[in-house]
C-alpha cells in the first residue's frame, strides 16, 4: 500500500502558517496588551518543602494534591468500572428488571450536571453510608504497619470518609458512562459467539464472562479510555466538596500566593501529563490487542 | 438418541416448522437437505436450543428439553455444534478455543483439558496451529478448528450446519474428510448440507425438507436414485445437473 500521509500538500503549509499565526498573536497579546509580571518562583516551594524539624525534603501541597488526584484516578477507574460493567450487562440482559434498573441508573445521573450529583450524593455517603460500615472505627483500630498501608493506598487516615465518599461519588457518576460503552461492546458482538458459546456447554453466565465480555472490552478500548481521562479531569470536582486533591491545592494556593495565572497553568499542565501518559498507555494497549489478533 | 415429535415453530407470523417427527438412533448419521429457507437450519438448531421450539417434544439421550435449565445445560454438554461461519473465539488461540468448554463446563483440570485438545487437533490434522489466533487460519482451518472444540467436550451427538457453505472450494474437502474420518467413529451426526457427494458416502438416511416440513425420508441409496416426491426430484435434479 502506499503511504499517502507522509506527503505534504499546500493544505498543509496552510493550515500550520495559520497555527503559527494563532499561537504569535496570543503571545503578542499576553505580552503587549496584558500587562501582567509574570513570576513563577513561588510554584517549586509548593512542589516540595524543606521539613525543619527532621531536614528532609517533603512533598508540599502540589504534589501532595497530585497524589491525592491520583488515587482518586486509581480506585474511581476501577470502582467505575466494577459498576459500569454491571450495569452494562444489566442493561443487555434478557430480563426486564435488570434491563429497566440500568436503563433507570443511565438515564438519572446522565441527565444530571456533576455538580448539584456530588453534592448530593457526598453528603448522602459521608453522612449515611460509610458511619454505617464504621470505616472509622476500622481505620483507628489499625497497626502502625498497617495505617502506612492505608494512607499510601488512600491517603492521610483522618480524611478517609472524606476520601471515600468523594470516589464513591465520582465513579456512581462516572459509572453510568462506563455502562453506555460496555451495553454497546456488548451489543456489538454476533449472536454467533453466544451459540458457540452455549454449544459448548457453557451457561449464560460463563459464555458472558469468557466470551462475550473479554472481546466487548477489547472493542471499546478507545471510548474507555476517553472515559477515563474524563474521569481523571472531572475528579477536580471534587475540591467543590473539600476533598484536597490537585484543584483543590491550587485554589488555596493561587488565593494565598495571587498567582493565578502561573498556578493555573503550572496545574493544569500537571493534569496533562497525568492525562495524557494514561492515554499512551492505552494507546499501547489498544495496539497490542489489535496485534494479537492479527 | 434424538426424537422429536410433532415439533412446531414459528417466526412471528411464520411457520417455520411444521410438524417435525425425526428420530436418530445412536451411531446412526443423518443427512437433511433442502433449498435454503426450508427450515433445515432451524430444525438442528432445535435440538441444542439454540432456537426454542413452539410445540412438540424433543428428546436427546433421554433428557427433554423443557423450561428446566439444568435439562438445557445437559443437552448442551452432550451435543457439539459446528456452524457455516465457524464462530470461533476471535480473542482466544486455538488451544483456548478448544479448552475452555471442557475447563468451564465440565472442570477440567488445564493440564488435561490442554492434552484432550492437543489429542483431537491432531485427528482433525492440525496440531501444529495450537497457539495461534483464529483469524491467522484460513477457513478450511477454522472449520477443523471448529470441529476440534465441539468434539473436546466428548458429545454424543454432533450437529453440522451447513459446515461447508462459507469454505472456498478448495477447502471443503479437508472438511469433508474429517467429517467422513468423524463418522468411521460411530458418532451420532446430524449435517445440514448440500454435499450431496458426501452425503452418499456416509449417510444412514436422508431427509428432505421443503416450507418447514420433512417431504420425504430415504435411505441414501432410494433418496437419490428413486426420490419418492416430486419436490425431491426437482430439488436434486437442480443441484446435481452440474
Amino acid at each position: 500500500m502506499r503511504s499517502r500521509r507522509k506527503r505534504l500538500t499546500p493544505l498543509d503549509f496552510v493550515i500550520f502558517a495559520a497555527v503559527i499565526a494563532v499561537v504569535a498573536y496570543v503571545g503578542y497579546r499576553v505580552e503587549s496588551v496584558l500587562v501582567y509580571s509574570w513570576d513563577w518562583s513561588a510554584i517549586p516551594g509548593y512542589l516540595f518543602r524543606h521539613d525543619a524539624d527532621t531536614g528532609a525534603i517533603v512533598p508540599n501541597l502540589l504534589v501532595l494534591g497530585l497524589l491525592t488526584t491520583l488515587r482518586i484516578a486509581f480506585w474511581g477507574m476501577l470502582l467505575a468500572s466494577a459498576i459500569g460493567i454491571v450495569l452494562g450487562v444489566a442493561r443487555t440482559s434478557r430480563r426486564l428488571f435488570p434491563r429497566l434498573v440500568g436503563w433507570a441508573y443511565v438515564g438519572f445521573i446522565r441527565n444530571i450536571p456533576p455538580v448539584p450529583f456530588l453534592f448530593l450524593f457526598y453528603f448522602f455517603i459521608s453522612s449515611q453510608i460509610l458511619p454505617v460500615i464504621e470505616i472509622e472505627a476500622f481505620v483507628g483500630g489499625l497497626s502502625d504497619g498497617g495505617t502506612q498501608v492505608l494512607e499510601l493506598l488512600f491517603g492521610p487516615a483522618d480524611l478517609i470518609v472524606n476520601f471515600l465518599s468523594g470516589v464513591i461519588s465520582l465513579s456512581m457518576m462516572m459509572a453510568a458512562y462506563i455502562a453506555e460503552i460496555v451495553r454497546a461492546g456488548i451489543q456489538s458482538i454476533a449472536r454467533g459467539q453466544y451459540e458457540a458459546g452455549y454449544s459448548v456447554g457453557l451457561s449464560r453466565l460463563q459464555t458472558l464472562r469468557y466470551v462475550v465480555l473479554p472481546q466487548a472490552v477489547q472493542r471499546v478500548i478507545p471510548p474507555l479510555a476517553g472515559q477515563f481521562i474524563t474521569l481523571i479531569k472531572d475528579s477536580s470536582l471534587v475540591a467543590l466538596i473539600s476533598i484536597q486533591e490537585l484543584s483543590f491545592m491550587a485554589m488555596e494556593i493561587a488565593i494565598s500566593e495571587q498567582r493565578f495565572f502561573e498556578v493555573w497553568i503550572f496545574t493544569g499542565f500537571m493534569y496533562f501529563l497525568v492525562c495524557y501518559s494514561l492515554a499512551s498507555v492505552f494507546n499501547r494497549l489498544e495496539k497490542r490487542a489489535a496485534a494479537a489478533r492479527r | 438418541m434424538i426424537e422429536m415429535r410433532g415439533v412446531n415453530k414459528w417466526f412471528d407470523d411464520f411457520h417455520v416448522l411444521r410438524d417435525i417427527d425425526l428420530r436418530v438412533a445412536q451411531g446412526e448419521r443423518v443427512v437433511i437437505c433442502g433449498p435454503s429457507g426450508s427450515g433445515k437450519s432451524t430444525l438442528i438448531r432445535c435440538i441444542n436450543a439454540l432456537e426454542e421450539h413452539d410445540e412438540g417434544e424433543i428428546v436427546v439421550d433421554g433428557i427433554t428439553l423443557d423450561d428446566d435449565s439444568r435439562h438445557l445445560s445437559a443437552i448442551r454438554q452432550e451435543v457439539g455444534m459446528v456452524f457455516q461461519q465457524f464462530n470461533l473465539f476471535p480473542h482466544l488461540t486455538v488451544l483456548e478455543n478448544c479448552t475452555l468448554g471442557p475447563m468451564k463446563a465440565r472442570g477440567l483440570g488445564r493440564s488435561d483439558a490442554r492434552a484432550l485438545a492437543m489429542e483431537l487437533l491432531e485427528r482433525v490434522r492440525i496440531p501444529e496451529q495450537a497457539d495461534k489466533y483464529p483469524a491467522q487460519l484460513s477457513g478450511g482451518q477454522q472449520q477443523r478448528v471448529a470441529i476440534a472444540r465441539s468434539l473436546c467436550m466428548r458429545p454424543r451427538v454432533m450437529l453440522f450446519d451447513e459446515p461447508t457453505s462459507a469454505l472456498d472450494p478448495e477447502m471443503i474437502k479437508e472438511v469433508l474428510d474429517v467429517m467422513v474420518d468423524l463418522a468411521g467413529s460411530d458418532m451420532t451426526m446430524v449435517c445440514v448440507t448440500h454435499e450431496m457427494g458426501f452425503a452418499r458416502t456416509v449417510a444412514d438416511m436422508m431427509y428432505f425438507m421443503d416450507d418447514g416440513q420433512i417431504v420425504e425420508r430415504a435411505p441414501p441409496q432410494q433418496f437419490f436414485e428413486a426420490p419418492a416426491s416430486e419436490r425431491t426430484r426437482t430439488f436434486l435434479g437442480q443441484i446435481l445437473s452440474h
